[in-house]
């Protein structure tokens, strides 16, 4: 979903072992050089991709994080100590509204988007009818931008011919769309970040819809019938052997919520930039790296706080998915 | 699981199941079931809906009538004005330059990477697959300003680049996508060659074929549903991205039309009807895409996550 950084770029695991015994598999040993240097290609090439563009500018934040630096010429670059960080903490304003939004957001998919998501795929399995126009409806979101879905929520919520307004209107005249009560969904602060959840709602519960549609499928029918002849209803059969069976799609599941919430940014940004109610950590960052009067230093010690909150998730996902391997 | 369910039928306290369900089948009136569903549907339609609805109005119409009225005339003026005001030709020009040669670079690389690894073990084979997925992961603006900075720096001569460096080219938008882009693919094409049969690979090898004529001849073949749908897959969301483009591309004329459409409300003033024509425009490369490849791009999303 990088989606993009929308889209979800997340990789969906699998549970199978990574490793095939090694015996199977061919020994370098046994390749003529030529051979060699051809692989040498197949992996460096990559890898050299992966470092330079991905690796080194991870660590060049955090490098620049203890600096200060205009963005100009390499040797203004001036040591500034946790002075970012201090800054941040301390005298930013909008650094802790930030924060409370990324949980607020976190907590907004954790329990209202993804177990939507859940609950219609439950429900599209059982083989109901008309279940593939049900799953192309919620699946159509998916497929648009995250800047996209912003567009078309600017659209729903405008005060001047939005959607949400004129139904109010049918009930209220003087909050009609175009009228001047009507409700400033993205203008209010105190609203705003609600109808940017909205949004992401939208497109997530198609997404975790997808993924827990594979999942059911992939659990063995065999086990909800023996669970059927041990007596257990169906939502016992549900609770204790079909969810639990599908162990390797929840932490993708899981994995994708927290990493979706880390990363949201083009909603907010084609709203308002991620300011007057919608700060963002990652708008944050942006702000100070393309706005006016560059802080490179700043935006770096926000990229690292990021960073590090990022890396709780990645590394869970990576022991789970490669952790086996390491045991013999 | 077995046992907990076996200790509750022999204890009396434990609550009984009103009646055997019949494991596959709908047994139960399921009106309720699709009430839920239709609402949620319905729901899930309006914000579409109402899009399309207000680009095939003018901005006369709705003054005169109201928002929420019956349209008392449908026009598709809105649509070529959006397209030549919102100059959709070349912001549609410029997704397909960043596009085509980001998901083929993408494909191949991850290929080559993923054939390297998953048929010859590595000291470091899990170390530089961990690396991938990982950088897959995080956010882009973890590492947006220093590759901001990095572009800037970079000189490039002015026949090649009018900016004197990488930024504002399509190179340089294309290079970061890939690298994001890499990652995944790496660990989806390598999951997918894993469960080829070793035996292909070892005949041949005795047969005295090389490593290249073993990725392009035996390889690369079988792995065509794999790409197909991972193919399908990043089309869109490479089409769909929107912040590298946003951050390294300076001229509006360059940028790819997801970009592009953080610019419309600007151009057309608050002009409703003609931003919803702008997106309704966006949205149709996605749609034909969808409704061509729906299969693919499923598979593509759950390749990784329903094996094994």
């Amino acid at each position: 979903m990088s989606d993009n950084p929308t889209s979800v770029t997340v990789a969906p695991q699998t549970s199978q072992s990574l490793a095939p015994p090694a015996k199977r598999r061919r020994r370098l040993q046994r390749l003529t050089k030529r051979d060699k240097i051809v692989l040498g290609f197949m992996v460096g090439i990559p890898v050299l991709v992966e470092l330079v563009l991905i690796w080194l500018p991870t660590v060049a934040s955090v490098g620049l994080s203890f600096t200060k630096w205009n963005g100009l010429a390499l040797g203004d670059i001036k040591s500034n100590g946790v002075g970012n960080y201090s800054y941040i903490f301390q005298n930013y304003p909008p650094f802790w509204p930030a924060v409370r939004h990324n949980i607020l957001w976190l907590l907004f998919l954790a329990v209202i988007a993804t177990p939507l998501g859940l609950l219609i795929a439950v429900l599209l399995d059982q083989r109901i009818r008309g279940s593939r126009i049900y799953q192309t409806v919620f699946f159509v979101p998916v497929m648009l931008s995250l800047a996209l879905v912003g567009i078309i929520w600017e659209l729903m919520y405008s005060p001047a011919q939005g959607f949400l307004d004129s139904v109010i209107g049918l009930f209220d005249h003087s909050k009609d769309a175009g009228q001047p009560g009507a409700i400033d969904w993205l203008g209010d602060p105190n609203i705003n970040i609600w109808a940017a959840l909205i949004a992401a709602t939208w497109k997530h519960v198609g997404y975790i819809m997808i993924l827990y549609l594979a999942g059911l499928k992939g659990v063995d029918p065999a086990l909800k019938e023996a669970a059927a002849i041990d007596g257990a209803n169906e939502r016992q059969i549900f609770f204790r052997v079909v969810f639990p069976a599908m162990r390797p799609i929840n932490i993708v599941v899981v994995v994708v919520t927290i990493i979706e919430s880390l990363r949201a940014f083009d909603i907010v940004w084609i709203f308002n930039k991620g300011t007057n109610g919608l700060e963002l950590m990652s708008a944050l960052v942006v702000q100070n790296l393309i706005g006016e009067g560059q802080a490179i230093g700043i935006g770096s010690a926000l990229a690292v706080v990021l960073l590090v909150v990022s890396l709780v998730p990645i590394v869970i996902y990576l022991t789970r998915t490669f952790g086996k391997d390491k045991q013999p | 699981m077995t046992d907990t369910l076996a200790e509750n039928r022999s204890d009396p306290s434990a609550p009984q199941p009103e009646h055997h369900v019949a494991p596959v089948g709908p047994r139960r009136n399921r009106y309720g079931t699709h009430l839920f569903l239709i609402v949620m549907a319905v729901l899930w339609l309006i914000p579409l809906l109402w899009t399309i609805y207000t680009s095939l109005r003018t901005k006369a119409d709705t003054d005169k009538h109201g928002t929420f009225s019956i349209a008392h005339s449908l026009t598709l003026s809105n649509y070529t004005t959006a397209w030549s005001q919102g100059s959709f030709a070349t912001a549609l020009k410029n997704s397909a330059i960043i596009v085509i040669p980001t998901v083929l670079i993408t494909l191949f690389l991850a290929s080559l990477m993923a054939f390297a690894v998953s048929r010859f073990s590595w000291k470091f084979n899990i170390t530089l697959l961990i690396l991938f997925t990982a950088g897959n992961l995080l956010p882009p603006q973890v590492l947006a300003t220093p590759v901001f900075e990095m572009y800037r720096l970079i000189h490039l001569p002015y026949t090649v680049s009018d900016s004197g460096s990488v930024l504002n080219t399509y190179w340089g938008v294309i290079a970061i996508i890939v690298a994001f882009q890499l990652g995944f693919c790496t660990f989806v094409m390598s999951n997918y060659m894993k469960a080829l049969p070793s035996e292909l690979t070892e005949a041949a090898l005795v047969d005295g074929a090389g490593v290249w004529m073993m990725y392009y001849k035996i390889i690369m073949p079988l792995c065509r549903p794999a790409l197909a749908a991972l193919g399908t897959l990043e089309v869109i969301w490479v089409y769909n991205e929107y912040f590298w483009p946003l951050l390294l591309i300076t001229s509006g004329d360059r940028l790819p039309v997801t970009t592009a459409i953080n610019n419309l409300q600007g151009e057309f003033l608050n002009n409703y009807n003609l931003i919803a024509a702008g997106a309704t425009i966006t949205l149709i490369p996605t749609l034909i895409i969808y409704f061509a490849l729906q299969r693919q791009f499923v598979a593509g999303l759950t390749l990784g996550g329903t094996k094994g």
